[in-house]
């Protein structure tokens, strides 16, 4: 089976005032429908990793295959927005749309993939209830709490049925019992075939996943474990 | 794009105009202050031309010619003189038109009339008057006739005795012109960036949403749109507040302006030419804020 994503001897240096290499020779692959942890310290480079697969940065050496498709070959914004309609994406920060509603947040998602009005008054609802907000449909972020901002963040990452969900420390702001229900929203997408990729530091999601944990430390891969836990 | 694309822009750009309200109401403002200067600037512009046309039409220059020239050499004359660029308008005198104008100019003078009713014969000449396109020309024209084949018939050309008034008045429109331009352009300028920085900072507090909707898969275009569309309501709401405020200012003002050159009934003017401003302004506030949006946010769709 071919992968779904691959890491191909990648490195990522910034070079401002000060030269910082983020991700130094990393080489892995994510198969179809894996749940995977990239886990390690704050700068360790789980972010510039998920960065490089969506082609918010380009990698300096090395290659990232998705699908097939290395993705510095892909030909301006075009087929950059098309490879981010192809990946559901949830941050840390939530990224919402402050002036729109829950529902057109996630509208939004499915807009840009060229869904009809029809299909998109069908599957939003659907989205919202399977994340447990069909009663905010109308609210504006601000009028909502951190773990439901996420779960909102993750609808829109998933309306438009993506076949991998990228989540950049999705329980970072929020209190354990949130964190739990956002993770067991991302296993339960997972079981639905969704490839998931998780970057976090939370050492009590990681040790109760049960899954695959891919290790980072100071930009390099230091442990790719099929069952892991949290070693840093 | 699909029409489908094509209203949903729309749709969400009256969205986030109606929704950032505070925002709106600033920028509106911000655009209104230049377009109200902007149109003020036009305004002022056809008053100003208007001033100095009328101050170029009061300039002219007569030929005089000597008593028992035929009138056909005169008209012969005028044709000429017609044929030049330099010539707006040649218009004939006769040496009785002349008469008739005298006696009207001095009908209050009953001493003049009785002493010139106690000549023989007429005394004034036939002439012709001269009004040239712009009055720098006066002096080929005079120098045409001074040394044209036509000469022996001239008794006298009054531009030599007038070249230093005529000269001055072409100085003082000159200056007029030039600082006007100046001024115009100054303050056209400020007015532009004073608009563009509003828009721009309009869009630089949607930076992160516009960098949100390029990480969740939009295109630059499908980004940019209700940006583009919220910058033209931000024009077009401003110029019509514009048109809608200048008409009772030129109501205020108008008098004035009246007061000093008759001529100028800036509201009369302004109404009769509304739909030509409003439709310009309309242009020029739609196109600012569109051009302006599409500025602004370039650098935030490279994400």
């Amino acid at each position: 089976m071919e992968p779904h994503i691959a890491f191909e001897d990648i490195s990522k240096i910034y070079s401002n005032h000060v030269t910082t290499v983020a991700v130094e020779g990393v080489n892995f692959q994510i198969m179809p429908g894996e749940f995977i942890s990239l886990v390690g310290r704050s700068g360790a480079g789980k972010s510039t990793l998920l960065k490089l697969l969506i082609a918010e940065e380009r990698p300096t050496q090395g290659r990232v295959f998705f699908e097939g498709r290395d993705i510095a070959t892909l030909d301006g914004s075009q087929e950059i927005s098309s490879l981010r309609r192809k990946i559901g994406t949830v941050f840390q920060d939530f990224k919402l749309l402050s002036n729109k509603t829950v529902f057109e947040n996630v509208a939004f998602a499915m807009e840009v993939a060229g869904k009809n009005d029809e299909e998109i008054a069908e599957d939003v609802p659907q989205v919202l209830e399977l994340v447990g907000l069909s009663d905010k449909i109308n609210n504006f972020p601000h009028e909502l709490s951190g773990g439901e901002k996420q779960r909102v963040s993750i609808a829109r990452a998933l309306v438009h049925r993506p076949g991998v969900l990228v989540a950049d420390e999705p329980t970072g702001n929020l209190d354990p019992a949130n964190t739990f229900e956002i993770i067991r929203l991302l296993l339960k997408i997972n079981e639905i075939g969704t490839t998931v990729v998780l970057a976090t530091h939370n050492k009590e999601v990681i040790n109760t996943l049960d899954r695959r944990v891919v290790s980072l430390d100071k930009g390099r891969l230091v442990k790719d474990d099929p069952r892991g836990t949290f070693i840093l | 794009m699909s029409s489908v694309a094509f209203q949903r822009i729309i749709r969400s750009g009256f969205n986030n105009f109606k929704r950032n309200s505070w925002l709106t109401v600033a920028t509106i403002t911000v655009m209104f202050l230049a377009l109200f200067v902007l149109q003020g600037l036009l305004i002022f512009s056809v008053v100003t031309r208007s001033v100095i046309d009328s101050l170029q039409d009061k300039i002219d220059i007569s030929v005089y010619f000597k008593k028992g020239v035929p009138e056909e050499e005169i008209l012969i004359v005028q044709e000429k003189l017609e044929t030049l660029e330099e010539v707006r308008t040649v218009e004939y005198i006769s040496e009785n038109e002349a008469l008739a104008r005298f006696k009207t100019r001095h009908s209050d003078n009953p001493i003049l009339l009785e002493s010139l009713a106690e000549l023989d014969q007429n005394p004034l000449q036939a002439s012709l008057n001269i009004k040239a396109r712009v009055p720098e020309e006066f002096a080929s024209i005079a120098s045409f006739l001074d040394q044209g084949e036509y000469s022996n018939s001239i008794e006298k050309i009054n531009y030599f005795q007038n070249k230093d008034v005529i000269d001055r008045l072409t100085r003082i429109i000159g200056s007029v012109e030039r600082g006007w331009i100046i001024l115009s352009i100054v303050l056209s300028a400020i007015s532009v960036m004073v608009a563009f920085s509003a828009i721009r900072l309009a869009i630089y507090t949607s930076r992160e949403e516009i960098g949100i909707m390029r990480l969740v898969g939009g295109t630059p275009s499908y980004v940019r749109g209700p940006y583009l569309v919220e910058g033209a309501l931000f024009g077009l709401v401003a110029a019509i507040m514009t048109i809608l405020v200048f008409y009772p200012v030129s109501l205020f003002i108008g008098p004035k302006i009246s007061s000093v050159i008759p001529e100028i009934n800036l509201s009369s003017y302004y109404l009769t030419n509304i739909f030509q401003i409003g439709g310009l302004l309309i242009i020029v506030g739609v196109g600012l804020g569109m051009l302006s949006s599409l500025i602004a946010i370039r650098r935030y769709l490279k994400v």
